[in-house]
């Protein structure tokens, strides 16, 4: 029953949290970003007290439920090793010793490089992030593909229920990462189940110091069990050891899989211990040499950390400075991003900002922020500018690193400010109309001024430009574009002159 | 008195009816009269004062009715300016309630089926349903349908075109037996002004060609492209007198309560430029597309030798 429970929750939660990375038609309802916003990393970056301190209770006392059917890349695992199993009759886990060292590893690596401005690491390991990736870049291709073929049908019968849309990549750096996370991960959980949970996670690690004394636990019923060993080989954490009547509760990411397969009726999930000294008497005798360990590899890994921030850094300049042939050398940052620093610290690169936004404005970068911002969300003009009146991305950020803004704050807000080049403009050197660029600035930051004869040609006002990049998308002069859209570290908010509207008298028809 | 005279005369003393009683009853036994027509005796319509939908009835009942250019059994598409993501109020965006109206005459003149579609510079989306043209077009049963992607666009060449030789044309319109082109007059940065023959860029796919190579010259180039609308209508109930085509505020919005009907597309525009002139100094002369498709035997400038219908509501 309790295993029935959890993969039905399970199943919900991943389809719908799926389903909304790829749902470009806004089929789902636009309030179901909570689903991102109670992933526990997001959470941790957003400072969003109530729902930390809600996953923490929730662990402190049923245990890793947060694992087992909240976080889309623990479920990604379990459909994984679920597959295996059908090519693999006789699929059995073992009990394995747990990776204590490689885990505190990995999350004290992943909080020094945070703290020394090198959040790409947390991004890249946060669970829920990297499926975020693995969806945006390589399940939505697939579900624009599907729809574009069904759109092809249904068009060819004059029917418009579906809608072509345009399918492109994102940038090879983002898309090779989420491909390789995608392998790997499986290749972990084909084998051995919640590897990655168990061993590289930070969520993982976290929380499974807190269900070690989790009030539910999943616990032997002694004088019932024979050894067998069914529950050792069903548990996906490889964390039950069934020899010794032992599980390790900081790997058990409470599945209920051991107590389904149980013939004996074994293995309880309860509040309470049944045999108290017994347990009591083992934990402490396997506890404390790992956390010697622990502490050694604590220290160790602040050190290398320590090292490599610095290493990090020092490429990072070099990188920039090599750069140089990039028109644009300061990046754009999606609306609401406040600064670079305070997207850097925010950002774990989830993507669903890239997967929702309705203009294509959205991409991962590569080093333009240099690399601890790698993967982290900037805009460019290739496909689109970004819509004046849009508040997307800000309303779906599970971080906080884009703060939600109202349309009124949306439209002041400056991303970054208008360059006119006048060598590159058609009207300067073709002498004819265009004015695409004016057209499509919604604050006419770029206004057409008289210029020769019945001509007009931009002029530009950059304080007033919210850097949406309508102009420089729009503009048409080749090769080099007359009109583009230099970023800002910082936003600004500008200020918006609203005059009063004039009635106008008109008496005649003017012919 | 032969026929078409006795009908000639019955239209007149109906059109003048209506002018002493304003009844929609009216107007319609007028218009069913007219739809008698062969020919329409005005080469344009102008009408202000009123509100669209109305306006409408009356100077398409004037023009000779929509049974005048449209068959029973024709696919006709209905060509909004939908540009922009905007509400009505802001004036970037043909009037939803000019859109209904002109849909709601299609059917009853017999068309199979109405299609409405624009290439929006704005999110397509966003733009359809912002622009109130989206409920619009449901209320109606007509179709409303993308334009976001090349592939619903189809090659049709341009042999008079001098710097446009060929355009991608939306399939739409492309598979239409009749087009009933319906923009907003607008104020513009690049072409000066945004009126009939500018709606042109919303039924190509490749606006950026236009703005590389001539932009009045290419805006002249497309309207010779052979299936020339049925009708232009030109919304100005609403103009964007400044900022145009798309407006900051209302504060760039003057309440106009104009439109214009005709078939001659450089017509109906130059009229309605002149119209705009008296809210902000703008020259006709300056609005090259009009002079460029003049050139290319589209239409006239010369409205003195038009027979225009002016009517005041």
């Amino acid at each position: 029953m309790l295993k029935k429970i959890r993969i039905a929750v399970s199943v919900i939660l991943f389809a719908l949290i799926s389903w909304h990375f790829l749902d470009f038609a806004g089929l789902l309802p636009q309030q179901l970003h909570w689903l991102e916003k109670i992933q526990f990393i997001p959470a941790l970056l957003a400072v969003n007290v109530l729902i930390i301190i809600g996953l923490i209770l929730m662990t402190a006392i049923l245990g890793r439920v947060y694992c087992s059917s909240i976080c889309p890349m623990g479920v990604y695992q379990d459909i994984v090793a679920w597959l295996s199993k059908r090519f693999i009759r006789k699929k059995k886990y073992t009990y394995g010793k747990a990776k204590t060292v490689l885990r505190w590893s990995f999350l004290g690596l992943t909080v020094v490089a945070f703290l020394f401005n090198f959040s790409f690491l947390l991004g890249l390991l946060d669970p829920y992030g990297a499926y975020g990736r693995m969806t945006t870049h390589l399940f939505r291709p697939a579900y624009l593909a599907g729809n574009n073929l069904l759109a092809a049908i249904f068009t060819s019968f004059d029917n418009f229920t579906f809608y072509k849309t345009a399918i492109y990549g994102l940038g090879v750096f983002s898309t090779a990462v989420s491909l390789a996370t995608l392998v790997c991960i499986a290749v972990l959980a084909w084998k051995n189940g919640r590897t990655y949970c168990n061993t590289v996670c930070p969520a993982g690690t976290i929380l499974g110091t807190i269900s070690r004394i989790s009030v539910f636990k999943i616990r032997f019923v002694e004088e019932r069990c024979n050894k067998c060993g069914l529950c050792r080989m069903k548990c996906k954490a490889s964390c039950i050891d069934s020899n010794k009547l032992q599980i390790d509760y900081s790997r058990c990411v409470t599945c209920f899989n051991c107590i389904e397969i149980c013939n004996r009726d074994a293995m309880q999930y309860a509040p309470m211990k049944l045999k108290k000294q017994e347990s009591s008497l083992v934990l402490p005798s396997d506890s404390p040499p790992v956390n010697e360990a622990r502490r050694r590899f604590l220290s160790a890994s602040l050190l290398t950390g320590l090292a490599a921030g610095k290493m990090i850094a020092q490429e990072s300049s070099d990188g920039i400075l090599q750069k140089k042939a990039v028109k644009r050398e300061t990046p754009i940052a999606p609306p609401g991003a406040v600064s670079f620093d305070r997207l850097r610290d925010k950002c774990i690169s989830c993507h669903l900002c890239v997967s929702k936004c309705p203009s294509h404005v959205i991409k991962p970068a590569f080093l333009e922020y240099g690399p601890g911002g790698m993967m982290q969300p900037i805009l460019y003009f290739d496909r689109g500018f970004c819509n004046y009146d849009c508040t997307v991305c800000g309303e779906v950020c599970p971080t906080g690193a884009l703060v939600p803004l109202t349309k009124e704050e949306k439209n002041a807000t400056q991303m970054g400010q208008v360059q006119f080049t006048m060598a590159n403009c058609i009207v300067y050197y073709d002498e004819t109309n265009c004015g695409a660029c004016s057209e499509h600035c919604p604050t006419q930051a770029v206004s057409m001024v008289s210029y020769k004869d019945s001509l007009t040609i931009p002029h530009i006002e950059p304080t007033i430009c919210v850097g949406c990049g309508g102009c420089e998308y729009v503009c048409p002069a080749i090769p080099h574009k007359a009109i583009y859209v230099k970023g800002l570290k910082s936003q600004n908010t500008i200020e918006i002159k609203f005059e009063k509207q004039k009635d106008v008298e008109i008496e005649g028809f003017g012919f | 008195m032969d026929r078409r005279n006795f009908l000639k005369a019955v239209a007149l003393s109906g059109a003048a009816f209506t002018s002493i009683k304003e009844s929609d009853a009216m107007n319609l036994l007028v218009q069913s009269f007219q739809t008698a027509q062969a020919t329409a005796k005005y080469d344009l319509v102008a009408i202000m004062g009123g509100e669209p939908d109305e306006m409408y009835k009356k100077a398409i009942a004037e023009i000779g009715g929509m049974k005048n250019f449209i068959k029973p059994g024709d696919k006709v598409v209905v060509k909004p300016n939908i540009g922009w993501d905007k509400t009505p109020e802001l004036a970037a965006n043909t009037n939803p309630k000019l859109v209904e109206a002109i849909i709601k005459d299609c059917f009853s003149a017999g068309a199979k089926e109405v299609t409405v579609f624009d290439h929006t510079c704005d999110d397509w989306r966003k733009c359809y349903a912002n622009s109130g043209i989206e409920e619009a077009v449901k209320a109606t049963g007509a179709k409303l349908v993308p334009a976001n992607e090349e592939s619903y666009y189809k090659p049709v060449s341009l042999p008079q075109g001098k710097s446009l030789k060929s355009a991608k044309v939306h399939q739409a319109i492309v598979d239409a037996d009749k087009w009933i082109n319906v923009p907003i007059l607008k104020s513009h940065g690049g072409a000066q002004m945004t009126i009939s023959m500018k709606n042109y860029m919303g039924i190509v796919w490749d606006r950026g060609y236009f703005h590389a190579n001539d932009l009045q010259q290419c805006i002249a180039d497309v309207c010779t492209y052979s299936k020339r609308p049925a009708l232009n209508i030109v919304d100005a109930y609403r103009i964007l007198k400044t900022s145009g085509p798309r407006g900051r505020s209302e504060a760039d919005v003057a309440l106009a309560k104009g439109l214009f009907i005709s078939q001659d597309i450089v017509a109906v525009d130059t009229a309605a430029a002149n119209f705009f002139n008296q809210v902000r100094e703008l020259p006709v002369d300056r609005v090259g597309h009009l002079a460029k498709g003049q050139e290319l035997g589209i239409g006239t400038m010369d409205l003195s030798n038009l027979n225009i219908k002016r009517i005041k509501v």
